[in-house]
């Protein structure tokens, strides 16, 4: 890659900070170089999101609907799988699969609760009803 | 406490770290590129059974952890590395060392890195940073990837270090031990060892999950994705190989780019072996991966989707492959001088 074709597009990242690539000068001579972002790269992670904001739409009604506890949606949100967060919470998997029932859940311990909000980083009263804060 | 400690920004966060731990003991003399190279950063694998959000792991670099351990070692630098299974003894060890005037690499998880946009953080677990200090609750933090140097809350550090799915760090800690001294004779050896051990990685590994054959694979396993998985899988599949060959950092092709920078600066402590003409071969390489990205895009971006888009798709793959070998067997047939 010569150093006038180093892309520009501004990604999020590039809003943070510009990112260091290898490109070549008029005489062929490697040198680091910083660019804002690439459009292919962003799309790239554009696709990927849009694959999980639908899955975290599907949880939320999920959860709505009753069918299944919070814990399924902010699992979405946080791009977790019960390995995961069995990782972080301590929980066995199989503990988990069980609190994904709505009236298992709905009898956990505020201390089980805390394990939870601890490894999403939200408040227990955000992981009851569902609400989002930050980023 | 802060520790004499020059933040260099790099491309990619492994070679960034060991090259910026090792600035000091080679005064200097080991950049990024140098530290890639020594380390036989270049891989190629398609590891279809090992899942990440959903599609396959293909990975551009080498494993986590190989860089900086392959470089240090080639280059006579004893090291020390650790991982814990508590976190106060992780966190007391950091300390220890930062007390001992010790920059520390860490590995960590990406996803609860504060200074990261969201759409940057999934659970990746083997990024790398350094810390270099402490000043009342806060870690002094140099991370490769960004311009500035961070700071985070001691507990911020520990969940990051913490972190917890596949490659987990477990407060994985190391620097090279102080007072080593790189002479230019051990650097020749030390690249010559890297390109030795890169040729082997990217041409003899048996199987056809990795290297020149590994690319060559999956440019043959792309063409059939459309029939066997569908359309939307399939721009799922092509959007994350883009996503790991564009690794935050690397710019496009980017690690082909690295190691063409590599045999350039090479050629100044090796001249004669003709390591800038092969470096133009790495580069040619890179600029493919690029183009592959481009047609890639297209078809996840919706805009062209038939089979013959992905015929051409697996053909760059197969292009690369031959290219990527092209350069790899003239290294391997170098007489140095």
């Amino acid at each position: 890659m010569k150093k006038d074709e180093i892309p520009q597009d501004v990604s999020a990242l590039g809003k943070i900070t510009k990112e260091v690539c290898y490109a070549t000068d008029s005489s062929g001579k490697y040198n680091a170089e910083l660019s804002s972002g690439w459009d292919v790269k962003i799309k790239a992670l554009d696709v990927a999101w849009e694959g999980i904001d639908k899955r975290i739409a599907a949880a939320k009604q999920q959860v709505l609907d009753n069918n299944v506890s919070p814990l399924l949606f902010f699992m979405e949100y946080r791009l977790m799988d019960t390995g995961i967060l069995a990782g972080y919470t301590g929980f066995w998997k199989w503990q988990i699969k069980r609190h994904l029932n709505p009236k298992v859940f709905n009898k956990l311990s505020n201390k089980q609760l805390q394990k939870y909000a601890e490894a999403f980083n939200i408040k227990v009263e955000d992981l009851k009803s569902m609400t989002v804060h930050e980023d | 406490m802060k520790i004499e400690f020059e933040h260099r920004q790099s491309a990619h966060c492994e070679s960034g770290v060991t090259s910026n731990l090792l600035s000091i003991s080679s005064g200097g003399k080991i950049t990024e590129p140098l530290a890639f190279g020594i380390g036989a950063g270049l891989f190629f694998a398609y590891i279809p059974f090992i899942k990440v959000n959903n599609g396959p792991a293909i990975a551009f670099r080498t494993f986590p952890g190989y860089i900086f351990n392959r470089t240090s070692k080639s280059l006579g630098i004893p090291v020390v590395s650790k991982k814990f299974s508590s976190k106060e003894k992780a966190e007391a060890y950091l300390n220890e060392c930062l007390d001992n005037g010790n920059p520390v690499g860490c590995q960590v998880g990406v996803y609860y890195l504060p200074y990261f946009p969201r759409e940057y953080r999934f659970h990746f677990n083997a990024h790398n940073l350094i810390v270099y200090g402490k000043e009342g609750d806060n870690y002094l933090i140099s991370d490769p990837i960004m311009e500035t140097t961070n700071i985070m809350s001691s507990y911020e550090l520990e969940r990051v270090r913490f972190a917890k799915g596949a490659l987990a760090p477990k407060g994985h800690i190391y620097y090279p031990k102080k007072g080593a001294i790189i002479t230019d004779d051990t650097l020749r050896q030390a690249i010559k060892n890297g390109i030795k051990k890169n040729v082997y990685n990217m041409l003899s590994i048996p199987g056809s999950f990795a290297g020149v054959s590994g690319i060559k694979n999956t440019g043959n396993k792309i063409k059939k994705w459309r029939d066997k998985l569908g359309i939307e899988k399939s721009r799922l599949y092509l959007a994350q190989m883009v996503r790991m060959q564009e690794e935050i950092g690397t710019g496009g092709g980017g690690f082909r780019y690295i190691y063409g920078a590599f045999l350039q600066e090479a050629d100044a402590y090796l001249p004669g072996n003709q390591l800038p003409e092969i470096s133009v071969i790495f580069t040619e390489a890179g600029d493919m991966w690029r183009n592959a990205a481009v047609h890639a895009a297209g078809i996840y971006k919706g805009r062209i989707g038939s089979q013959e888009d992905f015929n051409i798709m697996g053909d760059y793959l197969l292009e690369i492959a031959e290219v990527e070998k092209k350069a790899f067997e003239t290294l391997k047939k170098i007489k140095w001088q």
